[in-house]
């Protein structure tokens, strides 16, 4: 390597290459830790996160979500986009790393790189550095000659993010030119001189360079080599210390976002990390109303956020023009820190975030549905965010009127209806219903059997009550010794915690509590989603809780449940994924597999189901939430099933019957779709008369409830 | 400005079934559960916002039992002040202007710039408000729905008439008022917040420490009582519509229309 002197022997200006270049490399890294230690600053001023557990559980995430890219591909094109860029990135890590050692020690070779090694390497990054070079100028054309709607910045968030996208864009694209130039001016530098010409990768960005430099005297070829490392050299260390102020930081942020990430995604964050229940009474304030109340980590996702509009693009609250996009959560509270806690000044505290920086609106229009966590692949979180923020207003009072009433009722009666807590068990007692199928109330221990958690909605909802009902009678068709809590029982309240009441949450979670345990149940069923992800994730020291679909399932396939055709064949069915059996608790075949074991019954998928199921409108005081939207959820989602080509939607829970139905209304497509629960499918279908044992319960329908709860009374 | 509201716990009638009893000379008790007063609560939040912008302090007081506390305590959470139980067994069955008259008393023992009451009782016949200022000598306004603060001698307040329109009034202080719903978004208060206050004492007076004199309140100084409980019996003139929603739709149509209120 005597052809040109080595950028560190290169003397310009009167400084060697060699100090000149240790000099940016100081002033680089110094610049860069001195930035991210003021980006660190507001986590020391954050809430505690416990995040430190299972270690080799997070590294395995790491592998899967950051190397291995795992949600990018959900948009096919701009994730592989993304993988060949992040693989680029990769490679190039070790070049970059060993180029800029060269420019203050010349004969610097990264271990393990020497020989052949090194020479394969070599091909590989001169490849990488083409395609992450194509892929820029892709991306480049893609934000401004396609523009995804996805990237739009919506009226009242703000200037579009393009400029800023394109000035990045076209760094990384400079870093990578100059990468190649370099390799390209070193290789061409040797080929005159009779010297083994380095083989570069054939149409690799270095391998064009080449051939052009081939010709060029050596004298030009030195001051380009000093040229181009300098322009990497700057570019590298602008880009390294830049990024932090934008979305770009995710590059050094992802890693540490994802192995950090929420491992039980169901279960909410608790009101503050290392307060138990008994001491929250103790805390002073309760979520988040400044931003300094969001804790370390919830700051981490802020950083990390590559503003890919993935959230918001799958938000059902977004999609019905609802004041709330996931995506501009967090870029908001990106700039609110960024301009708060500068880089260069002083940090000022700032006030409250709602009613600033968000909108009460804003923070009340989510449903909880999961979408957009489902959707990131950063792993960012939104659910414990807009909780907390919820948490907060309802610390300080700020809650809707339409939502005052049913929590008040919550408090009083244990459901929001207001209804008397003693007619809680009246959907049983329907005439013609008692006839078939006895329902009793469980109020004597004895250690056995299964409890059966209505939940309010089903209890007092006159259209509900049937699914209730049809419940009911599945359990007792397959022998269940099942009862009921009757007037013990109060709400769930799944969306009572959800909706930021955690107070009024935990009176009801104990009171339950007591009762089930009172009643010494061995397990529990419920159809209602919310109810089951309450009892399962936000309870403790409950039975295991099935949901009724996955005892439908089972009973299936062991034969017990026995399906007669479908009456009308012309009729096409689909399958509606609740929100809190799906996303939520990942229940997606168990339905299926029981519509399809019914004879002669159609089913078609709508084009967003399982993980992409789209929120019918949001259940519990979602429904007395009086939201600002231009459409209903539930009417875009019956739309989707007609798209399908259904007129039956199946759903299994009791909330998505109230927003599907009055969906089908709005929609105009009365009489020609309707809405059915799994449950009630079933009860409509099963079976009640072949020869086996069955046929004796089917028979005898008052003997064959619960003897065994049957109180002494 | 130091605001006194007077509030009261009444059987909340959104989350009861209201039954008549046996007897017929009062409703159900038994399951009941009892809130604050609608409008008192509105006037609560009122009293908080003007202390909110002119400095001063919120006190709610009521005359019951001890189960009355409750409401007193919701009413802290909220942000009042100070609570106030007024209570003594010689109180029990006065009429309105018994209550006018143990307030009066207990008014006087203090010293506020502002009375508020809710407009009515959802089981009252809005009397207080108008005694108390009449027994106090104060000036009254009813129905208000907006209070401005002018100075510290004079209020701006506004009250809905008929046909939806607004008729604004300057008062004097001392005044009362009665608070109409709708005049502001009273702020929610969970089990959090009156878990707060649930060890904040709250100070009792009784006719003696009031001063009042026994034969003016009570069921024997009452001169308005109870007679009868009942339901009324159903007239006639709802029509129910049994057919499809389009032939109700029209049928509606043709009714407003006939009874000329469609032009």
């Amino acid at each position: 390597m005597q052809d040109i002197e080595s950028v560190a022997q290169l003397t310009s200006w009167l400084v060697t290459g060699r100090i000149l270049f240790l000099l940016i490399h100081l002033l680089g890294v110094a610049l860069f830790s001195y930035i991210v230690a003021q980006r660190m600053v507001p986590f020391i001023r954050g809430e505690r996160d416990f995040r430190f557990d299972q270690p080799w559980v997070r590294m395995g995430r790491v592998l899967k979500y950051w190397l291995g890219q795992w949600k990018q591909p959900r948009y096919r094109a701009a994730g592989i986009f993304h993988i060949f860029i992040f693989a680029g990135f990769l490679v190039l890590a070790i070049r970059a790393f060993s180029v800029l050692i060269v420019g203050v020690s010349e004969n610097f070779i990264m271990p393990g790189l020497s020989g052949r090694a090194g020479y394969i390497y070599d091909i590989i990054t001169d490849y990488a550095a083409t395609i992450v070079f194509l892929c820029m100028v892709i991306a480049v054309v893609r934000r401004l000659v396609f523009k995804p709607a996805r990237y739009a910045v919506p009226a009242g968030y703000g200037k579009s993010h393009t400029a800023d996208a394109i000035f990045l864009l076209s760094l990384i694209a400079l870093l990578m030119l100059a990468d190649s130039l370099f390799a390209a001016v070193k290789a061409a530098a040797q080929s005159p001189q009779g010297q083994p010409v380095e083989v570069l990768a054939a149409f690799s960005l270095p391998w064009m360079f080449r051939h052009v430099l081939v010709s060029t005297p050596l004298s030009t070829l030195g001051r380009l080599c000093f040229g181009t490392y300098l322009v990497h050299e700057l570019t590298f260390y602008f880009l390294l210390c830049y990024r932090p102020f934008g979305i770009q930081f995710h590059v050094e942020t992802s890693v540490f976002n994802i192995y950090f990430a929420k491992l039980d995604r169901e279960i909410l964050k608790p009101v503050r990390w290392g307060v138990s229940d008994e001491h929250l009474d103790e805390v002073k304030s309760f979520g988040v109303k400044t931003f300094e109340d969001f804790t370390w980590k919830h700051m981490l996702d802020f950083y990390s956020c590559a503003d890919c509009g993935r959230c918001s693009d799958n938000c059902p609250a977004n999609a019905v023009g609802r004041p709330l996009s996931p995506r501009f959560i967090t870029i908001k509270a990106r700039d609110y820190s960024f301009e708060h806690y500068p880089v260069f000044g002083r940090v000022n505290k700032g006030t409250a975030l709602v009613g600033s920086v968000y909108s009460q609106d804003e923070i009340w229009s989510c449903t909880t549905c999961g979408a957009c966590e489902e959707e990131c692949p950063l792993l960012v979180e939104y659910i414990d965010k807009i909780v907390d923020l919820r948490r907060g207003m309802v610390d300080e009072g700020n809650v809707p009127q339409c939502l005052q009433k049913p929590l008040k009722a919550l408090e009083n009666r244990g459901n929001p209806y207001g209804k008397v807590e003693k007619k809680r068990p009246d959907w049983a007692s329907a005439k013609e219903f008692q006839q078939t199928c006895r329902v009793r109330t469980i109020d004597h221990s004895n250690g056995t059997g299964t409890l059966y958690f209505v939940d309010s909605i089903t209890s007092y909802d006159d259209r509900m009550q049937s699914i209730g009902r049809a419940t009911a009678k599945i359990l007792n068709h397959v022998g269940e010794n099942f009862g009921i809590l009757g007037a013990a029982e109060r709400d769930s309240g799944h969306e009572v915690r959800r909706f930021g009441e955690e107070t009024l949450f935990m009176a009801l979670r104990d009171h339950n509590v007591e009762a089930i345990k009172a009643s010494g149940v061995r397990r529990i069923v419920t159809a209602d989603p919310h109810a089951y992800n309450a009892l399962k994730h936000d309870y403790k020291d409950v039975p295991p809780v099935e949901h009724i679909s996955q005892v439908i399932a089972r009973e299936v396939k062991a034969g017990k449940i026995k399906f007669n055709p479908v009456e009308n064949t012309n009729n096409v069915y689909t399958y509606h994924d609740p929100c809190y059996l799906g996303r939520h608790n990942q229940i997606y075949d168990d339905p299926r597999d029981v519509l399809d074991a019914i004879p002669g019954l159609k089913r078609v998928e709508m084009r967003r189901s399982r993980d992409r199921s789209f929120c019918c409108g949001g259940g519990g005081l979602m429904l007395f939430y009086e939201p600002k939207e231009d459409q209903r959820m539930g009417v875009k989602r019956v739309q989707m099933a007609a798209e399908a080509g259904a007129n039956v939607i199946v759903t299994a829970c009791p909330f998505c019957m109230v927003n599907i139905e009055d969906a089908i209304k709005v929609a105009g497509l009365e009489g020609k779709m309707t809405a059915i629960d799994l449950a009630e499918l079933v009860d409509r279908q099963i079976a009640r008369e072949y020869p086996d044992a069955i046929e004796e319960q089917a028979a005898q329908p008052k003997e064959c409830v619960m003897s065994s709860i049957n109180s002494p009374k | 400005m130091e605001i006194l509201v007077c509030v009261r716990r009444v059987p909340d009638t959104s989350e009861n079934e209201i039954a008549l009893n046996s007897a017929g000379n009062d409703i159900e008790r038994d399951e009941l559960v009892y809130s604050i007063n609608e409008p008192d609560n509105y006037a609560v939040e009122e009293a908080l916002q003007i202390v909110a912008k002119v400095g001063g302090n919120v006190m709610v007081a009521t005359v019951g039992g001890e189960e009355d506390e409750e409401v007193l305590r919701r009413e802290m959470a909220m942000g009042a002040n100070h609570g106030v139980l007024i209570i003594d067994e010689a109180f029990s069955g006065s009429d309105g202007r018994g209550i006018a008259t143990i307030l009066k008393a207990f008014v006087q023992k203090g010293h506020y710039d502002l009375i508020l009451t809710g407009v009515q009782a959802e089981d009252g016949g809005a009397q207080i408000g108008g005694m108390l200022a009449a027994l106090l000598d104060y000036p009254f306004a009813s129905l208000v729905n907006s209070i401005e603060v002018l100075d510290s001698q004079k209020l701006k307040v506004s009250r809905e008439i008929e046909g939806g329109n607004k008729e604004l009034n300057e008062i004097d202080l001392p005044c009362v008022l009665s608070i109409q719903t709708g005049i502001n978004e009273p702020r929610y208060v969970g089990m959090r917040g009156i878990r707060q206050v649930a060890s904040v004492p709250i100070p009792t007076f009784s006719a003696a420490e009031l001063g009042i004199a026994v034969s003016t309140i009570g069921e024997a100084a009452a001169k308005v009582k109870h007679v009868d409980y009942f339901v009324p019996s159903l007239g006639k003139g709802a029509e129910i519509l049994h057919g499809s929603r389009e032939e109700n739709i029209n049928k509606v149509l043709e009714l407003v229309a006939a009874k000329g209120g469609l032009k």
